[in-house]
């Protein structure tokens, strides 16, 4: 059942700090099964680093179950590596062949800045969160549950695009450094249903503006679609735009007066 | 005199339960309109510290927040949105009654306490199942897509444990859509500047001044600066401790220090040895292996489970007839038949896969078979329903699980274990609260499929807002010790110490290798089965192990920036002193009990049997300055409104 | 040593905040992005109108010297006598040469904020998946268009480098001479290198119109399961139209089939 991959040479980007000079790294790889994942790779690779006494390879990783959204990667200059809608931790070595070549880089944008190795600061992400990725509900007063009957139809889109994980391969595939995607993707998830309707369009607003303090601009070429993991669709992307249109077009009376 | 009173007069520490007083179904509604108040206006001049974001912590802060608190909130993560609470698939149980199948507060309830073997504290329980109904409500409200039926209304489906349909879910990502839900609350709060979030912060002690939780001391994960932090309250919702087995199903980083230094700062442990082994994980397929990866037991209603009759069969599993086929869930327990609890269904598996029936490559699994499910509802339905599931097994196991049947095998998945608290969620230190997994009070031995979750809204949202006030409320404009107290001093010197010491340690071997070997030892000894040889052994070779931890670790790099080593190294000290604790807590619990087997206790027919006699108790330790020394203190538990029996899912 | 907190923390309640600002509307809406983006996609539709009644125009020529040189003074007396000659005509190109400048500005400002979103490179080779050579050509063949057209106006409009412009014929039954347009289009198109550049702009619109003609549907925020398979043929479709229109006008010239 399980094949063994033979010299693998990694080729992985090293740097100390965000304020070094940073370089490729190769470290080979002589034996692996093709059921190992690829962070299992990267295990195995540090834990032979420190045994070397040199210092381990940095890298975010958790869940190593494609939902958290944790991992990250650029590998062989495609986020999350070379298998649609699959996260990095969710890669399996079967996706290579003896003696590849791997080239592991970390994500780059200005909104991501690195920390060490191939880790990056994804806080942003939360800012733009924080600015109106919500529906305010104080805990306490919430009406029953079924008290708002929403689509079927309307429940599952909004869950489509719920299913981002935060993880920002949007933004590292983006030739742009672009989070339309993301932010696109909340959007579209709290703006279709029924609760979010009161704060829609302020929503969509502030969440644009704040993303635009940190991000590039979209130009619609899709990278971002074809990188997530999640395989959440640019359709969240135009939606965005339609609603911060209307939030500044036709309720530009409401919000004047707010 | 039974055991359990025994140990009662010989209890070290004072562990008063604060159980209200009256009849079940009234005690949390009494506590509420008894508690003491904190004026809103007032509110803003208390400090909180919540540790960890994950359900519990982040609807806890989010909350204390919107109350007018001030909170610091405390994540290693890089988002407060990665905790682990994200990787719940199967969904959250409400007693709703949406379906009109007969479910009740009461009925929640008493299949909580009956799954959890009478081992959990039934008003904590009681008031579980009447929030449960609030936290639907309150998901809904902050736009958690749960799914729907055609007409609009909430869907339900059923799950382990339970009789009747009252399990919400999102598809396959109910924990997340739940932690998304909890963390945009959250987030609004720190956007608004009601909680200070600390992102790659990582607890390293608990202060503890005067007998009060005063504050914390904690490591920038990125500078490896340690700074202090003081509160009139802390708050821990830092998880649990499944990965003192190495290989589980929780997230890489989860670890039991927080939980551990708090219990090392006089914080009881409870029941550390109940564990749950979740029964359909992925079979390990190598050994290079880092984690094992949870399909949800949704799965299991659709899905049936088998073994083939006969151990030395080779072919490919749809072309094993029926009758050669050993449905035996559905044989040994035909009223809940594949949806019998966790710690059965997963026993029953290993029972199999001792007997040389599993199955793959390894022989180390057994069949999860959707074949006649995708016959009677058609693929497009199977798909709708567990399509993301699928397609995760998929890429995991190379296999496709519409062709060929899924094959899993129980792994570490929960621990019900955790600190000792109070009904008001409090420890036994002062200021000092728990929740969610870090604490252990509402799933006895056992725990339901779809409780987690429930658990940890729970306590965030509906619990703590309450409790912390009524504790908070007499300290009132009162100073409290500042973070130039020479107790965080003390506190954070030791933590420097302490990293500084792995770092010098100057062997040879990676914190992961005795990870990985304490974790063997533990899942051999301390796992789905345990006896008292087995835990001897393991009590002798643990602290061997430890002391070649000590003297034979390596860590490379430095302190002073972004270095995961040495946070590992941090890790799995902790786990070493908990694995201890452990083995003698399982060891010490002469009876079989929920997810805690004790191979010597069992009925003829191989089911758990209970000393309800002498161990019907929180067995709850004290730190003993050795981790081989603990003391026992003892909560007896009194069921009023459940009665003791033998749990049946015949 | 001791502390009593004090409050440092703001509000208990407020919602999504977006910062108040004190700027006109349409200055507010081109501050973002997104906005940048719709007067990208407006700007685009309104060139696009140009681009097609202006290819459709310009196939009078293969009607004759007569009708489009009479559509060219058509064209030069809109409205008249109620508006004085040229005055119509100057005021659309008055409004193109702002959807151009519009267009520029934003496409400018765009990349520089996108330069400043990744201003460390990968460092190794991207494999791009989905991005097609169209669009990540924008600002390339932008920039080609832009070079045609100034070369366009200069040779065509203002006769700059053509000397048949600005010549005078009087066709069959007119009653007073009209500007020679056919002849300067010939004459321009008979100089091949001119003929070839006018190709090569074209083509390079029609990849340009390939990807922005769809882009605008996103930018705007048009997207419908319905019509979504549509707009990839719609922009396709309107590309070629324009491409074929336009390139067969020096092809006609050199093959002789026009002169």
């Amino acid at each position: 059942m399980s094949n063994h991959l033979k010299n693998i040479t990694l080729r992985i980007w090293r740097q100390a700090g965000p304020n070094v000079k940073g370089n490729f790294e190769n470290h080979v790889i002589d034996e692996i099964t093709d059921e190992a994942s690829f962070l299992e790779m990267l295990d195995i690779l540090n834990d032979k680093l420190v045994h070397e006494g040199k210092e381990a390879v940095v890298f975010d990783h958790d869940c190593r179950e494609g939902i958290c959204g944790t991992c990250s990667l650029m590998i062989d200059g495609q986020a999350h590596g070379p298998q649609r809608g699959t996260a990095t931790c969710q890669l399996h070595m079967r996706q290579f062949k003896s003696n590849d070549t791997i080239t592991v880089e970390p994500w780059r944008a200005s909104a991501f800045p690195l920390i060490k190795d191939l880790m990056v600061d994804r806080s942003a992400f939360d800012r733009i969160i924080e600015s109106g990725g919500y529906i305010t509900a104080d805990t306490g007063g919430a009406p029953d549950a079924n008290l708002i009957p929403i689509p079927k139809v309307i429940a599952d889109a909004a869950m489509d695009s719920a299913e981002c994980i935060g993880c920002g391969a949007c933004v590292a595939a983006c030739p742009n450094g672009a989070a339309n995607l993301f932010t696109g993707a909340k959007i579209a998830h709290l703006n279709r249903l029924p609760q979010g309707q009161a704060e829609r369009y302020s929503r969509a607003e502030a969440m644009v503006e704040t993303m635009d303090e940190h991000f590039g601009s979209c130009t619609n070429h899709g990278e971002c679609e074809a990188a997530c993991p999640k395989e959440i669709s640019i359709d969240v992307i135009a939606l965005m735009h339609k609603d911060y249109r209307k939030a500044k077009f036709s309720n530009r009376k409401d919000l004047a007066r707010g | 005199m039974s055991l359990t009173d025994d140990l009662l007069a010989k209890n070290t520490v004072q562990l008063d339960s604060k159980i209200p007083a009256g009849p079940m179904a009234d005690k949390w509604n009494s506590y509420k309109d008894n508690m003491k108040l904190v004026n809103p206006n007032n509110k803003r001049k208390f400090k909180v510290i919540v540790v960890g974001t994950g359900l519990a912590g982040a609807s806890a802060a989010a909350t204390l927040a919107e109350l007018g608190y001030q909170v610091d909130a405390f994540t290693f993560h890089d988002s407060a949105r990665r905790a682990h609470s994200i990787a719940a698939q199967g969904g959250i149980n409400g007693a709703k009654n949406y379906k009109g199948d007969g479910d009740s507060i009461h009925r929640l309830f008493y299949d909580t306490v009956k799954g959890g073997d009478f081992r959990a504290r039934e008003a904590n329980v009681h008031r579980l199942a009447e929030n449960s109904v609030d936290i639907i409500d309150q998901m809904v409200a902050q736009g958690v897509p749960f799914a729907r039926e055609y007409g609009g209304l909430l869907d339900n489906r059923s799950f382990g444990g339970a009789q009747v349909s009252r399990t919400f879910y999102a598809r396959g990502q109910t924990g997340q859509q739940l932690l998304l839900g909890a963390y945009q609350q959250f987030s609004r709060q720190v956007g608004l500047g009601g909680i200070r979030l600390f992102n790659r912060t990582e607890l390293i002690d608990i202060v503890v001044i005067d007998g009060h939780a005063s504050g914390i001391v904690v490591r920038d994960l990125v500078t490896g600066e340690l700074q202090s932090h003081a509160a009139h309250a802390v708050v821990l919702a830092t998880g649990g401790y499944g990965n003192a087995f190495f290989l589980s199903t929780n997230a890489m980083a989860c670890n039991v220090t927080a939980a551990w230094r708090a219990h090392r700062k006089g914080a009881l442990f409870a029941n550390p040895c109940y564990t749950q082994i979740h029964p359909t994980c992925i079979p390990q397929s190598d050994d290079s292996q880092s984690k094992l990866t949870l399909m949800s037991e949704s799965l299991r209603n659709d899905g049936r489970v088998w073994v083939p009759t006969n151990p030395d069969e080779t072919r490919p599993a749809h072309e094993v007839p029926e009758n050669e086929r050993d449905y035996y869930l559905e044989r040994l327990y035909p009223s809940f038949g594949n949806l019998a609890p966790r710690d059965i269904s997963s026993r029953a598996a290993k029972r199999a896969v001792d007997k040389g029936l599993g199955v793959g490559p390894k022989k180390n699994g057994v069949y999860l078979d959707f074949a006649d499910a995708i016959q009677r509802l058609g693929r497009e339905v199977v798909e709708e329903r567990y399509g993301n599931l699928f397609q995760m097994y998929e890429r995991i196991a190379g296999e496709n699980p519409y062709e060929q049947p899924m094959r899993i095998y129980p792994a570490s998945h929960y621990t019900m274990g955790g600190l000792w608290v109070d009904y008001e969620l409090m420890t036994n230190i002062p200021g000092l609260y728990a929740a969610g997994e870090a604490n252990f009070s509402d799933h006895g031995a056992n725990r339901l499929g779809a409780s987690a979750l429930m658990q940890g809204l729970s306590d965030g949202y509906f619990v703590l807002p309450y409790t912390i006030g009524n504790y908070l409320a007499p300290m009132l404009n009162k100073a409290i010790p500042g973070t130039d107290h020479p107790e965080f001093k003390a506190a954070e010197e030791a933590a420097r110490l302490r990293f500084n010491g792995y770092l010098a340690a100057g062997g040879t071997k990676s914190p992961d290798f005795f990870h990985r070997e304490l974790g063997k030892i533990i899942w051999d000894y301390c796992g789905m089965e345990r006896t008292e040889q087995g835990l001897e052994k393991a009590l002798s070779e643990i602290p061997a192990l430890y002391e070649e931890f000590k003297k034979d670790l390596r860590v490379t790099g430095s302190g002073e920036s972004m270095n995961q080593t040495l946070e590992k190294a941090g890790r799995v000290d902790d786990f070493f002193q908990l694995g201890m604790l452990m083995c003698q807590d399982a060891l010490d619990r002469k009876e079989s009990c929920g997810g805690h087997f004790r191979a010597e206790f069992q009925t003829d027919d191989g089911e758990a049997l209970r000393d309800d006699d002498n161990y019907c108790h929180v067995s709850a330790w004290e730190w003993g300055g050795d981790p081989m020394k603990p003391n026992l203190n003892v909560e007896k538990l009194e069921f009023e409104e459940v009665h003791l029996a033998t749990r049946s899912y015949k | 040593m001791a502390q009593i907190v004090t409050s440092q923390r703001g509000p208990v309640t407020g919602t999504a905040t977006a910062k108040k600002k004190r700027r006109p509307f349409l200055l507010d809406l081109y501050s973002t992005a997104v906005g940048k983006k719709y007067v990208m996609g407006a700007t685009g539709i309104a060139m696009m109108g140009f681009v097609l009644f202006h290819m459709i125009g310009n196939l009078k020529m293969y009607a004759g010297a007569a009708d489009l040189d009479h559509y060219a003074h058509f064209l030069q007396t809109l409205l008249y006598p109620l508006a004085p000659k040229g005055w119509v005509l100057w005021i659309l190109r008055g409004g193109l040469i702002s959807m151009l400048f519009l267009h520029l500005h934003a496409a400018y400002s765009l990349t520089v904020m996108n330069r400043h979103a990744r201003p460390v490179k990968y460092q190794s080779k991207r494999d791009y998946q989905i991005a097609n050579f169209a669009s990540r050509t924008m600002r390339m063949s932008g920039l080609v268009i832009l070079a045609f057209i100034v070369w366009h106006l200069a040779d065509l409009t203002f006769g700059v480098v053509n000397s048949q412009v600005g010549e005078m014929v009087a066709h069959s039954g007119d009653e007073e001479s009209v500007k020679a347009v056919y002849a300067s289009v010939v004459h321009s198109f008979s100089r091949t290198p001119v003929a070839l550049f006018y190709v090569f702009a074209n083509v390079l619109l029609g990849i340009h119109l390939f990807h922005g003609a769809w882009s605008i549907f996103q930018s705007f925020g048009w997207n419908n399961p319905r019509f979504n398979t549509w707009r990839r043929a719609f922009a396709t479709g309107f590309a070629a139209l324009v491409v074929v229109g336009n390139v067969s006008f020096p092809i006609a010239v050199m093959a002789g089939v026009v002169g």
